[in-house]
């Protein structure tokens, strides 16, 4: 996984609540087999107008924001599905950071997974934000993962709270199966015990 | 020091080890499988030259792309026959269980675990599916998470997490009569809101919920997702424990024995306390209907589509308008006045026996109306089955009502069930997210009672006074 320490980029806004992940990348776009390659699907059905063409009035069809790196938006984003394709789709987009007011648990942690950083800031901080973005094209954020920070290009700072574990995964890009595979003689101890007490959550399933 | 909750419990039992900061690697019991979300993990399981640590723990299931047309036929869509013979490939490869699409046993991954067996009170759930949420009827810990997790667990049997909080529902009282399990919850996120339960695992508790069929604890508890907390749980009693008895992959004999000892202790203690509790009565709730673009936007079927002007926060009053806009709906219309085009019954929702048998009694002796097509997808081959055996199927079909192969179908409409654009549709399923069951489509969550009467009446009706 790729480390996230700190990013300046330019910033999206999309100005919604209650982004679910069947908006972030729909169905069809599920059957695919691989991580990447989901670009195309992001937004796939708020891109198009009627007729099927661009919508120019949206926000990743404006030139704009061409090149964004953060995505600004609001509160509980993700919410709906499990679908891992979500932040595979951002990314496939070039979003390294997503910033709301409130994110849907699954979504949260599944950004973690994939060196993508999820920022909570207050609903109030989130508005002066949108607002800044909204009315100045080329405008850019600081994310700073170690000092928890988001600058604003006025110097404005604001600071954030993550989970320490976290923070350190995704700052050193650590794969985490691994680190869980560090542990195997407590899963292992584990298992022995939970035999003994609860024997019946041992037996092979396989039918 | 205060008592345990019901989760506590089951928390507590499966801590492998936890850092001073609360991190815990919590250990997972069983996991379930699907062909969406699987084939990354496997992928990834390949490139790190890993093996699943208990393949004996985990059952996979073809249910998301799967056509509820003749299987016989096979698959005409190709890219979803090659995500089916990927997971098939998967699981030769790695020595877990599948139930192809040609066994009978095959169906929707929430349907299949609880009827098995599979799903056991106080274990840890999971699957790459937000719907896991259902398993928690039996007093598990059930929760859907991301392809990176499956992987995880398929590698280490383990996951990373932290404690989340602790909501209380209660929900005391007597339901109206025909008001079902799909009402409450759908009032419950009414109430709370689609983040309401963000953070936090609910225990549903109250007369209303000890009432309920262990069917209807897995609809309560399938929409914990809509309502924002990744898990829900009721604690077992006898139902859970008569359910369970005599399932393929429930513990028999002396082993069932010991089992429901420990589940008997599965109850939150009388002097422990939740972080939060949200309170029902259930003499409140009214079949419910949605009428927007998120699970929350739910009303009672005897109130109306609502009024953006009367909404004093400007982000709900935008929230609102854009969805009465995509939804095709005017301000201050009755519920009972929207016409619909479409009825789905099915999903990991309502899809099991006792949802088509109620369904199945409203539908005697009636027909579908003329401009609406209606279909029932059971949950799984073996629910088919079971209707069939009992005839609910042609009293479906002699009602108008297409009867099909089971699967997930137009909850999501992945395979070839899918609503035109503009098409409106009453439906039994889960969520009613902007073109969720087809671009452009237009879904309204109901109860099975409620979807059987709006397809007979071409319209929605207040099911307690429908004749």
């Amino acid at each position: 996984m790729q480390p996230f320490t700190q990013l300046t980029g330019l910033v999206a806004a999309l100005d919604r609540v209650n982004v679910d992940t069947d908006q972030i990348i729909p169905k069809q776009f599920l059957k695919t087999i691989k991580r990447t390659g989901l670009r195309e699907g992001l937004f796939f059905d708020w891109r198009k107008q009627k007729d099927g063409s661009p919508d120019p009035a949206f926000f990743l069809n404006q030139a704009r924001y061409q090149g964004a790196t953060i995505l600004l938006t609001r509160d509980n984003f993700g919410c709906g599905s499990s679908r891992e394709h979500a932040p595979w789709a951002l990314l496939d987009q070039g979003f390294r950071s997503v910033i709301a007011s409130s994110f849907a648990d699954i979504f949260y942690n599944n950004c973690f997974q994939n060196g993508i950083l999820p920022v909570v800031l207050q609903a109030g901080e989130i508005q002066v934000l949108m607002r800044e973005v909204l009315a100045t094209p080329g405008y850019q954020l600081t994310v700073d993962l170690g000092q928890q920070t988001v600058t604003s290009p006025s110097g404005a700072t604001y600071r954030f709270t993550i989970d320490p574990f976290r923070k350190d995964c995704l700052y050193r890009g650590l794969d985490s199966i691994g680190l869980t595979l560090q542990h195997e003689s407590a899963i292992a101890d584990y298992e022995a015990r939970r035999r003994a007490e609860a024997p019946w959550l041992f037996t092979d399933l396989r039918v | 020091m205060s008592g345990k909750t019901l989760f506590d419990k089951i928390w507590d039992s499966h801590v492998v080890r936890a850092e001073p900061d609360g991190t815990t690697l919590l250990y997972i019991d069983r996991q379930l499988v699907h062909e969406v979300t699987s084939p990354q993990a496997f992928e990834g399981l390949k490139l790190a030259g890993r093996r699943p640590r208990r393949p004996g723990a985990t059952l996979a299931v073809p249910d998301h792309n799967v056509p509820t047309t003749d299987r016989r036929l096979g698959i005409a869509d190709r890219i979803s026959a090659i995500q089916i013979q990927t997971l098939e490939d998967n699981c030769r490869e790695f020595g877990i269980t599948l139930f192809n699409m040609s066994d009978v046993r095959q169906g929707i991954v929430h349907v299949i675990g609880p009827e098995q067996g599979f799903t056991l009170p106080g274990t840890t759930i999971v699957c790459g599916d937000s719907h896991t949420s259902t398993h928690g009827a039996f007093g598990a810990l059930a929760f859907g998470i991301g392809t990176s997790e499956v992987e995880h667990v398929l590698a280490t049997q383990c996951l990373v997490q932290k404690r989340p909080k602790t909501m209380e529902i209660r929900v005391d009282g007597v339901l109206s009569d025909r008001c079902s399990a799909k009402d409450v919850i759908l009032a419950i996120i009414g109430k709370i809101g689609t983040a309401g339960g963000t953070g936090y695992v609910i225990e549903y508790t109250g007369s209303v919920i000890r009432g309920l069929s262990m069917e209807g604890r897995m609809t309560l508890c399938n929409m914990s997702i809509e309502g924002g907390a990744r898990a829900g749980m009721v604690a077992p009693d006898e139902k859970t424990i008569a359910y369970i008895k005599g399932r393929p992959l429930a513990p028999t004999g002396a082993s069932f024995d010991q089992a429901t000892t420990a589940w008997q202790q599965l109850k939150t203690d009388d002097d422990a306390k939740y972080d939060a509790t949200v309170v029902l009565k259930a003499e409140e709730i009214a079949p419910q209907v949605s009428w927007g673009t998120s699970p929350g936007m739910v009303s009672g079927v005897d109130d109306r589509v609502p009024d953006p002007k009367k909404m004093a926060d400007e982000k709900i009053r935008q929230a609102t308008e854009r969805a009465l806009e995509y939804m095709g709906l005017i301000a201050n219309t009755p519920i009972t006045d929207i016409h619909i085009d479409r009825v789905f019954i099915g999903s990991c929702t309502n899809s099991r026996i006792e949802d088509l048998r109620l369904a199945a009694s409203f539908a005697k002796g009636k027909h579908v109306a003329k401009t609406v097509r209606a279909m029932v997808v059971p949950g799984s081959g073996l629910v088919k089955q079971q209707a069939e055996e009992e005839g609910i199927d042609r009293v479906f079909t002699a009602a108008g009502f297409e009867w099909r192969e089971p699967g997930c179908s137009m909850c999501l409409a992945m395979n070839a069930d899918v609503l035109q654009p503009g098409e409106r549709c009453a439906s039994t399923s889960n969520r009613n997210f902007e073109g969720r069951q087809g671009a452009g489509g237009r879904t309204h969550l109901v109860s099975p009672a409620m979807a059987v009467a709006a397809a007979v009446e071409g319209h929605f009706v207040d099911i307690r006074h429908w004749k």
